[in-house]
């Protein structure tokens, strides 16, 4: 429990000074060297701990102390509870230059392996890892039956094979894999004899262990593994224990070509000649090298886990560890496959028919994982179609589980990993999209980053479309699978939704066939190839819109959006740009109302949009009609009597609460698209356009100006930015310039009057310099304008350019084009 | 392997602003930097990048926990104490796991799997491609072992002065970072040993 007075003595370690601390020292010195060490010794020892754990700056030791601490860790007569304070210690302040210690005269493995962990934490800079490593395996070679157990010895072993995988030799290698098999296939199989502490009364005789069991009580029928169960546990069962628990990371290190370097085509030749010459005899008759033998009885082993695993275990905690180790057991046997090909047919055989078990049992799905990755590795070695394992894993298992975050997480990573493994098969990966957004949309947080990753394979030429759409609706998504979990039978004592939000309004309109359709769709599992349109739904799960979750996922989305055009962009051809920045203008209003989500999704459409015009520009000219319609929608608006404030602000205000009505049409997105037009709508950019569109367009952007600046600014709507004017303005001149009929107009404007837009002085007489608007045709923005900054646009110098603009340079974003012709 | 275990305080997801993310107590197996690695490095700066390093770890996690309870539903009070008969229900406490970047804050890409009990974070670091059901229950079977034996549920005492303990299960259960598989009766055994070696 963290508590205030825990806080405090936090606060007291961090703060102790220089002086104090050396004067504690010099205390624990004091009882260190007493020949009794006791609670006072240990007091003291667990606050210096404290003390030098506290802080991440270094705490200087004096050097007496630091001495005293080693030789007492060393010390055979020393209690437990000391020397791990002792190596704590030490070990928190590692790595230290002023270090005596060492392994070599120490007897007791228990006292060695405390040791170790101090010199492991050193990070090698004097070969520590080596001489740790050498005491280690001369102890392992000694054999004594009397001796030094080796129990403890076999987790630092594993430890120097992870850290230094050169320091240890080839014979040492081998030998200690004799020993591994000696322990993992020939532990005994009774159990262990209870540790009485005698007295008269006890007869030792009286109680004579019996066999191991399993663990649903029955007697043990093969050898003991870690599934056997008993009362009390031999030396050689606890090292069983401890050599499978190294096993695979052993086996990993003692395969000196490792599974990496024969070439991925070689490997399967090699792997699919091997299987045509040998039986599927074992090969168990043969005294075999010790690192094959190894792998030999790792194989036994692993089957025999795999039948253990059959049994229905009588407590919790080992029907727990049988899933564990059914995935362990698969790994290992991946290992081996690679390293021995000829281990491959009995492999299949075993693994197909466990698959098989496990599909129908929910909960060991997550076992059903290390399955599949094991047929990606080897299916096309083994001519096994591992489509059907594929496809079972991807569309049925999202929908099922996709609320258990550690299932997700490891669905995600295979995925993720796997993609340059699933070959001919991406197929279906690509299809299964929707699933898939699934546990992305439940468990947002901390999927996101491996979505990002994930999102160009899953995006091409056929999915884009589909993609984009569902990644514009995930929160949506997500509301939908809550409300999915509320109407579906409880699965768990404890609901696996949002208890305090209530939301009896969806639940009855959910039964409503028309919602049903459309929720269908949503949740369905693969890729349909058409689309929908959601705006019903977003209607009738707006009161889930504010629910936690369904924001947590609304904030990813837009990271999520820049990938997927990030990896678009990159083979999207002419065809699929159209659709896809028609997709940007529909969606820019039909977007679920999830607080601050159109904002932050407008954000990212707009420069999206503008990304994808400067693509290929003509797409404003093969798009006229529907940027027109775009256009004339917002400025539509002025008959509801709101405004077309909403849009852009800049980052440092606070977005006011806004009606519905102003916030519709993604306003925050119109000075993107309407720079996107004064861009490219021209004839240098496509032949196609013609001087009747440029018309239309200054007909509808011109009375877009006029209201935003005509409209009464009022406490719910203030007025509307600076930038927005400026980049109408901006567009209208360039458009003007590229029309013979709009000159005389533009010098007229609205009213009638001469020298164009007045309005616009009227209505900003101080805000900001509104000059002669001719002046601004002259001087133009040179890039699209940014929305972040807080402060006005420069207007630009005042030139002398008439009304008729005759070489008005408009630097573009491509930076080299002079747009305006006649 | 597992390259660290931590335990750091959970705050409640509405006090922000009140303390920071505390880590109680951690330990790293090994070391991360091997004589081949090319930058310059001290013993001070190898350490503060360690402590560093486990502090992003625990801070990564307490807003993972945060969001995690309040995507559920679920308010402060349940991470608070209930009683100190019961016994804590770890199966339904939160927990989960996500990716660590290579560069970030490791050198090499990590997982980390993570598990709140009563305002407390345990979480393990392992290799990037871990047995995540073994480490699961592993983790469970720490905070069970650390919540008994340290009678961490009684609201006086902490854990802040009780390395000794810590160290002691972290040595029997989780020795040098190997994850074990042990099934129940061998968690007794090993439980007695503990009880056994520790003065009364």
């Amino acid at each position: 429990m963290f508590t205030a007075g825990a806080e405090s003595l936090l606060h007291q370690a961090r703060d102790i000074r220089d002086e104090e601390l050396k004067k504690f020292c010099s205390r624990v010195v004091n009882l260190l060297q007493k020949d009794e060490l006791g609670p006072d010794a240990v007091d003291a020892l667990q606050r210096l701990f404290l003390i030098v754990s506290a802080t991440k700056y270094k705490r200087k030791l004096e050097d007496t102390c630091v001495h005293l601490l080693q030789a007492t860790l060393c010390s055979p007569k020393c209690p437990e509870q000391l020397q791990l304070l002792c190596a704590s210690i030490l070990r928190e302040t590692s790595p230290r230059d002023d270090l005596t210690l060492s392994c070599d005269h120490i007897q007791s493995t228990r006292q060695l392996s405390l040791v170790a962990s101090v010199l492991l934490a050193q990070g090698d800079p004097k070969g520590e890892v080596r001489s740790v490593g050498q005491r280690v395996f001369r102890i392992l070679e000694s054999r004594q039956p009397e001796g030094p157990s080796p129990r403890h010895l076999l987790p630092v072993v594993s430890k120097i094979t992870h850290l230094a995988p050169h320091t240890l030799h080839e014979d040492q290698t081998n030998q200690l894999s004799k020993r591994l098999v000696d322990w993992l296939r020939y532990a005994s199989v009774q159990q262990g004899v209870a540790h009485t502490s005698g007295g008269f009364f006890s007869t030792p005789r009286a109680r004579q262990p019996g066999p191991v069991t399993e663990v649903d009580g029955a007697v043990a029928t093969d050898f003991f593994t870690v599934l056997s169960t008993g009362q009390h546990f031999t030396e050689d069962q606890w090292l069983n224990v401890q050599a499978f628990s190294m096993l695979r990371a052993w086996l990993l290190h003692s395969d000196p070509e490792g599974p990496s370097a024969p070439d991925a085509d070689d490997r399967s030749e090699l792997e699919g000649s091997t299987l045509s010459v040998l039986s599927a005899g074992s090969t168990a008759g043969r005294l075999l090298p010790p690192r094959e033998r190894l792998r030999e009885k790792a194989f036994e082993y692993c089957q025999r886990l795999a039948e253990q695993s059959t049994r229905r275990a009588l407590r919790k905690g080992d029907s727990d560890l049988q899933k564990a180790c059914l995935v362990e057991a698969v790994l290992v046997l991946d290992v081996l496959c690679r390293q021995d090909p000829s281990f491959l047919y009995r492999t299949l055989s075993c693994l197909k028919a466990l698959h098989a078990r496990l599909c129908g049992d929910p909960a060991r799905v997550r076992t059903l994982l290390p399955i599949a990755q094991f047929f990606l590795n080897h299916g096309e070695a083994a001519a096994v179609d591992s489509e059907a394992v594929l496809r079972h894993l991807l569309t049925r298992t999202p929908s099922e589980f996709f609320h258990s975050p550690m299932l997700a997480f490891e669905l995600t990573c295979f995925c993720r990993d796997n993609l340059p493994l699933f070959g001919r098969n991406l197929d279906i990966l690509k299809r299964s999209f929707p699933n898939l957004f699934k546990l992305l949309a439940w468990n947002s947080p901390p999927l996101t980053a491996e979505f990002v990753a994930l999102l160009p394979s899953l995006v091409d030429a056929d999915t884009a479309v589909e993609v984009l759409h569902a990644l514009l609706d995930l929160p949506c998504l997500t509301a939908a699978l809550d409300l999915q979990l509320r109407l579906s039978p409880a699965t768990s004592e404890r609901p696996l939704w949002d208890p305090s939000l209530k939301i009896p309004s969806c639940l009855e309109a959910s039964r409503d066939p028309q919602f049903q359709g459309l929720l269908q769709y949503l949740l369905r599992a693969t890729a349909s190839g058409t689309t929908e349109r959601l705006g019903p739904l977003h209607r009738l799960l707006q009161p889930l819109a504010s629910c936690a979750r369904v924001v947590q996922c609304a904030q990813a989305v837009p990271t999520l959006l820049e990938a997927f055009f990030s990896a678009v962009t990159q083979f999207a051809d002419g065809a699929l740009t159209k659709q896809l920045a028609l997709l940007l203008l529909e969606r820019s209003d039909s977007l679920f109302q999830v607080p601050q989500y159109e904002a932050h999704v407008h954000r990212v459409l707009s420069s999206r949009f503008l990304a994808l015009c400067a693509l290929h520009p003509s797409l404003v000219v093969e798009l006229a009609k529907e940027l027109l319609e775009f256009v004339g929608s917002v400025s539509g608006i002025q008959g509801r009597g709101a405004m077309l404030a909403s849009v852009v602000r800049p980052a440092s205000l606070p977005a006011p609460p806004l009606p519905r009505r102003a916030a519709r049409r993604g306003l925050r997105s119109v000075p993107t698209q309407v720079w996107a037009i004064g861009e490219y709508l021209s004839v240098s950019w496509d032949r196609r356009c013609t001087v009747e569109q440029i018309n239309r367009f200054f007909e509808a952007l011109e009375a877009v100006l006029f209201e935003v600046t005509q409209s009464r600014p009022s406490a719910a709507l203030p007025r509307c930015p600076p930038q927005v004017v400026t980049v109408l303005m901006t567009t209208l001149t360039k458009l003007a310039s590229r029309s013979q009929d709009l000159i005389p107009r533009y010098g007229r404007g609205r009213t009638g009057k001469p020298a164009g837009f007045p309005w616009v002085r009227e209505w900003a007489p101080d805000a900001c310099p509104v000059p002669d608007v001719r002046s601004a045709g002259g001087r133009l923005l040179a890039s699209p304008p940014r929305f972040s900054s807080s402060s006005p646009t420069s207007w630009g110098p005042r030139s002398t350019c008439g009304a008729r603009l005759q070489r008005t340079r408009v630097p573009s974003s491509s930076g080299s084009l002079c747009s305006c012709r006649r | 392997m597992v390259h660290a275990f931590l335990i750091h305080n959970l705050r409640a997801p509405q006090a922000q602003d009140t303390g920071l993310c505390r880590v109680l107590y951690s330990c790293v197996f090994g070391a991360e930097n091997s004589p081949d690695d090319p930058r310059p490095h001290g013993a001070e700066r190898d350490r503060l990048l360690r402590k560093e390093q486990i502090l992003a770890v625990a801070r990564q996690v307490e807003s993972m926990c945060q969001l995690q309870q309040q995507a559920s539903g679920r308010t402060s009070v349940d991470l608070q104490l209930q009683s100190s008969d019961e016994p804590v229900p770890l199966h339904e406490a939160p927990h989960g796991a996500f990716r660590l970047a290579a560069g970030d804050p490791f050198q090499e890409p990590r997982t980390v799997v993570w598990l709140g009990v009563l305002s407390l974070g345990f979480v393990l670091v392992l290799d990037a491609h871990e047995n995540l059901l073994l480490a699961e229950s592993t983790l469970r079977l720490l905070a069970r072992l650390l919540l008994d034996h340290l009678r961490l549920l009684t609201p006086s005492t902490n854990l802040l002065l009780r390395a000794d303990r810590i160290e002691g299960i972290l040595a029997r259960f989780l020795p040098h970072g190997q994850l074990l598989f042990l099934n129940d009766q061998f968690v007794q055994g090993l439980e007695k040993e503990l009880s056994a070696s520790w003065p009364r």
